[in-house]
């Protein structure tokens, strides 16, 4: 099944550039349906984070206006070519999803 | 259903939002979310106030160390690409805020100690407002803004 999670990251000398695309439709709570007028609930992620060889380097913590299928980029010292990073994300109904990726 | 909505009362902190949430949605998981997410801070309605939930104060030391790129016109307020990048050294941490925002705190990232003050992402701006980084080294919060002006808005309306 596919990943809501697509990540790119290139290291060049010490540092590796994250950048990764997640599908969701991060919903404030704050739009009503044109149709029914009724609010359509806030959906969101609320927290990404990324792992390299195990340890966090990174912990987004996002609220309702961070842009839908969000973008998030980051840079870390200390990865080579072939690392393992694991994103993952949490969001406000529970739900989450994890991608195990590579250091290109 | 009222069973589920009943255990999560139970749950203590998390309670008032959770069910803010769930009786908005109809939809419960017994699972708590997330007890690092600081809800007050994101439910703050001023700059202040979502510093003092998020770091405990909202003393700002003004720094020309921080960069925001972020457009000086964003056509579409909906999707405004923000990026802050600091030299200031050991950052650990960096928020976005919007400060015409109904609810001002945009992002929290926490970095890793070999992570570097950078991070990139989109936000949504409800209209023309200042976009401030808070960058927190030590003890001390450093910011910068930068004005985005906005014509059309971006939470909907």
């Amino acid at each position: 099944m596919a990943s809501s999670i697509k990540v790119r990251a290139k290291v060049s000398g010490d540092v590796t550039t994250v950048k990764t695309l997640i599908s969701h439709p991060m919903e404030t709570g704050l739009r009503k349906d044109k149709k029914t007028k009724k609010p359509i609930p806030a959906h969101f992620i609320q927290e990404v984070t990324c792992e390299h060889n195990g340890n966090n380097v990174m912990t987004a913590l996002w609220g309702g206006s961070i842009s839908k299928n969000p973008y998030l980029s980051f840079r870390f010292k200390g990865g080579k070519s072939g690392d393992a990073l694991k994103i993952r994300w949490v969001d406000n109904k529970g739900e989450s999803d994890s991608l195990d990726a590579k250091i290109s | 259903m009222s069973n589920m909505k009943r255990r999560t009362f139970l749950k203590g902190t998390l309670a008032a939002g959770a069910v803010g949430v769930a009786a908005s949605t109809g939809l419960l998981t017994p699972r708590t979310v997330l007890a690092a997410w600081p809800t007050a801070a994101f439910d703050a309605k001023t700059v202040s106030d979502s510093l003092k939930a998020l770091m405990g104060s909202d003393k700002l030391d003004g720094s020309d160390k921080i960069k925001i790129k972020a457009p000086d016109i964003a056509e579409n307020g909906a999707v405004v690409p923000v990026s802050v990048e600091t030299s200031i050294s050991d950052p650990s941490s960096i928020s976005i805020l919007a400060e015409k925002n109904a609810s001002p705190l945009s992002a929290s990232f926490n970095l890793g100690s070999g992570t570097e003050g950078f991070v990139a992402t989109r936000v949504k701006l409800a209209k023309t407002t200042s976009v401030i980084a808070v960058v927190k080294a030590g003890d001390t919060l450093y910011s910068s803004g930068k004005e985005v002006k906005v014509t059309i808005g971006g939470c909907g309306g």
